[in-house]
């Protein structure tokens, strides 16, 4: 886009786009069909569309590198940015079934790499429904981190299979995750924070990291601070539940 | 807003299931199933202490034999799913689904029956000890989307489902089945569109087997399933001359509604939407590879198979054509038989004639029923379960403008006038 040209979403001050021109409705339902464009596996999946400084021209380049940070309804992209910094060696991507949100990000990711030359081109973001599509992305093992910040409560019973964290798609998590791997879920929401952590906890592929770990991990700190949802509740003084587990191999099994 | 296509009324295909040492056959079309013990030569009439006659009612959406023979399982929108001894042929369970039943296996040992629903729930029984009802466990879920097929690994180490997200999952099925199965082998990802059938096939090469997979996309694709790794695509429509490689004719017209591995699986054969035949395949293990074999057509009848069955080893292949209702025939419960024999590598197969059917006329009175109809009413039946499958697999594809409008019917913006 040209300098002279106006554009009103952008804000002339940032750069960025401006949130007001990108409303959406809270909540989206993961159950209805999905009238977007998914990905057929994750050998389909085009990284010089997402990462194109990286990744000059389909097929080239670079090509053994993978993504390996997921964030799971990424919403505006705030924990994105705040990755994309903190190890600007890693692929990172952010997942959001909210079309406009992701136009949001999209843009926002691309005014950051033109502010920030040389920064920001390991961040993208993809609209899919990751409840879906998750295998449709990744591979078996190869996510590090994987984020499940402030999910949509649902808060009638009836509607607990539309948690993005329930104990079935764990195993579709467990499959993408490598052993090791770190997945993060927080939220301000008592009654939700206790279902995703008793989730992760009867689940046989996954351990809690222990308070030493959690200290140690500079990605914990991020989770209140670097989303728009967190610093919300942040500034309503309101609580905060997380539960940071590891993809552990299961006791009975071998390989 | 634009009013929505009528619904067509919901029908089920005429489903073949063969014992597989070629004890008996059965045929379920509606809410009726039949069964002939080829052995007596004569029909076998089914008993269940705490049900009537029907014992299902409502369509049945699967049946199958255990692989010892020694099981037979039934299940479908009734959400009963009925295991049956194939010695006495009475009901020795009875599970109660919370949901529509789609697809059923049984384990190699026959120690668990698995069964999917429609919302993509797979559950599990445990029938050891055999107790008349019994709870379903968890196993697995596909997230919201409907199971097409469940297949065991013929090691017996994975459970395969396959949907309409043109998804094929692999499981590792646990010692401890009852607390569900959380180990995901891989992903057998590749088709664009349903996935509506699986089959194995296996030579002494590769004991554990390759995966097959028909699809609504027309093609057979053949996977190794420790990976996951798609190793070859067949484009059975064009192969067999069905569509010009380059002509789109009619989209999903030519799906492939069933695979069955005959002959200890050298050949394959294929059921296709609006073929009056079968497409048999030959798979090349070691190769990898599949190719069209043959094409065997049905002369003199319009016969369009909708669903496939076959013993190892006997080289005969039973086919059923029919549908559970046809809106304006008068004869519910269609359903017509037929058997290719003689399928070999060399040999040319053969459309067996009525009368040299095995089990003969009694087999065709016990699968068929007694109506007769003419070929043009079986054409018609394999029409409506084609309709009724697009309506059930396919994606439903809105105009943006008719999206918009109906977006604008919403009932929470209507509120806000």
């Amino acid at each position: 886009m040209s300098e002279t040209e106006v554009n009103p979403t952008i804000s002339k001050s940032t750069g960025l786009p401006r949130k007001r021109f990108y409303r959406a409705r809270a909540h989206s339902n993961p159950l209805s069909d999905s009238h977007f464009p998914v990905s057929i596996s994750p050998s389909h999946v085009d990284y010089s569309l997402h990462y194109p400084q990286l990744f000059l021209s389909s097929g080239q380049a670079d090509s053994s590198k993978r993504i390996q940070f997921a964030d799971v309804g990424c919403g505006f992209g705030g924990l994105l940015i705040s990755l994309s910094t903190l190890f600007p060696e890693t692929l990172m991507i952010g997942m959001e079934l909210r079309d406009k949100v992701t136009e949001y990000v999209k843009e926002r990711i691309s005014s950051l790499r033109v502010a920030n030359p040389g920064q920001y081109q390991n961040v993208s973001v993809v609209r899919t429904n990751s409840m879906k599509y998750i295998p449709n992305y990744f591979g078996k093992g190869q996510l590090s981190k994987m984020f499940f910040l402030f999910p949509d409560p649902h808060f009638k019973e009836k509607n607990h299979r539309r948690r993005v964290i329930s104990p079935f798609l764990l195993d579709e998590y467990a499959y993408v995750l490598e052993v090791g791997g770190i997945i993060y879920t927080i939220t301000d929401v008592e009654e939700l924070g206790d279902w995703m952590k008793s989730c992760l906890e009867n689940h046989p592929m996954f351990e809690a990291l222990t308070e030493k770990e959690l200290e140690a991990d500079p990605v914990v700190k991020l989770l209140c601070s670097a989303t728009e949802e967190g610093q919300k509740v942040a500034r309503n003084g309101g609580q905060t539940f997380q539960a940071v587990f590891r993809r552990i191999v299961p006791s009975n099994q071998t390989s | 807003m634009d009013s929505e296509p009528k619904k067509d009324i919901e029908v089920a295909p005429a489903l073949i299931a063969v014992h597989p040492y070629q004890c008996s056959v059965a045929v379920a079309v509606g809410h009726h199933l039949r069964v002939f013990d080829l052995l007596a030569g004569s029909a076998v009439s089914l008993t269940d202490d705490s049900a009537a006659v029907p014992f299902h009612t409502d369509n049945i959406r699967a049946i199958r034999f255990g692989a010892k023979g020694k099981l037979f399982v039934s299940a479908g929108d009734d959400k009963t799913v009925k295991v049956w001894s194939t010695e006495s042929w009475s009901c020795i369970t009875s599970v109660s689904s919370e949901k529509r039943v789609s697809a059923v296996a049984i384990s190699d040992d026959g120690t668990y029956v698995c069964f999917a629903d429609k919302f993509g729930l797979v559950w599990v029984v445990d029938l050891d000890p055999p107790l008349r009802d019994k709870k379903p466990s968890p196993l697995l879920s596909h997230y919201c989307s409907i199971i097409t097929s469940l297949e065991f690994s013929p090691d017996g180490r994975f459970i395969l489902s396959a949907d309409r997200d043109f998804k094929i999952r692999v499981t590792c099925f646990p010692e401890k089945p009852l607390n569900g199965a959380h180990q995901i082998q891989s992903f057998c990802l590749g088709h664009t569109e349903f996935v509506s059938c699986l089959a194995f096939v296996q030579a002494l090469e590769c004991p554990q087997g390759l995966l097959l997979s028909g699809s609504g996309d027309s093609t057979v694709r053949l996977w190794n399933v420790d990976s996951g790794a798609l190793l070859d695509t067949c484009e059975v429509a064009i192969k067999a001359g069905l569509v010009e490689s380059d002509g789109k004719a009619e989209e999903h017209d030519h799906a492939v509604t069933d695979l069955c591995t005959v002959l200890d699986g050298l050949l394959v054969a294929v059921a296709i939407q609006s073929l009056q035949g079968i497409i048999l395949l030959s798979c090349n293990v070691s190769a990898k590879t599949l190719s069209v074999a043959k094409v065997v057509l049905m002369a003199g009848e319009a016969f369009v198979p909708t669903c496939l069955g076959s013993s190892p080893s006997t080289g005969k292949l039973w086919m059923v054509t029919g549908v559970s209702n046809l809106p304006g025939c008068n004869y519910p419960a269609l359903a017509r038989v037929r058997v290719i024999s003689g399928i070999d590598v060399e040999q040319e197969p053969v459309v067996v004639g009525d009368d040299n059917i095995p089990g003969g006329e009694k087999l065709l009175e016990t699968l068929q029923g007694n109506a007769s109809v003419d070929d043009n009413t079986f054409l018609a039946a394999a029409e409506a379960v084609k309709t009724a499958m697009d309506h059930l697999l396919i994606k439903k594809q809105y105009p943006s403008a008719n999206r918009e409008s109906r977006k604008k019917c919403r009932n929470d913006r209507k509120l806000k006038g």
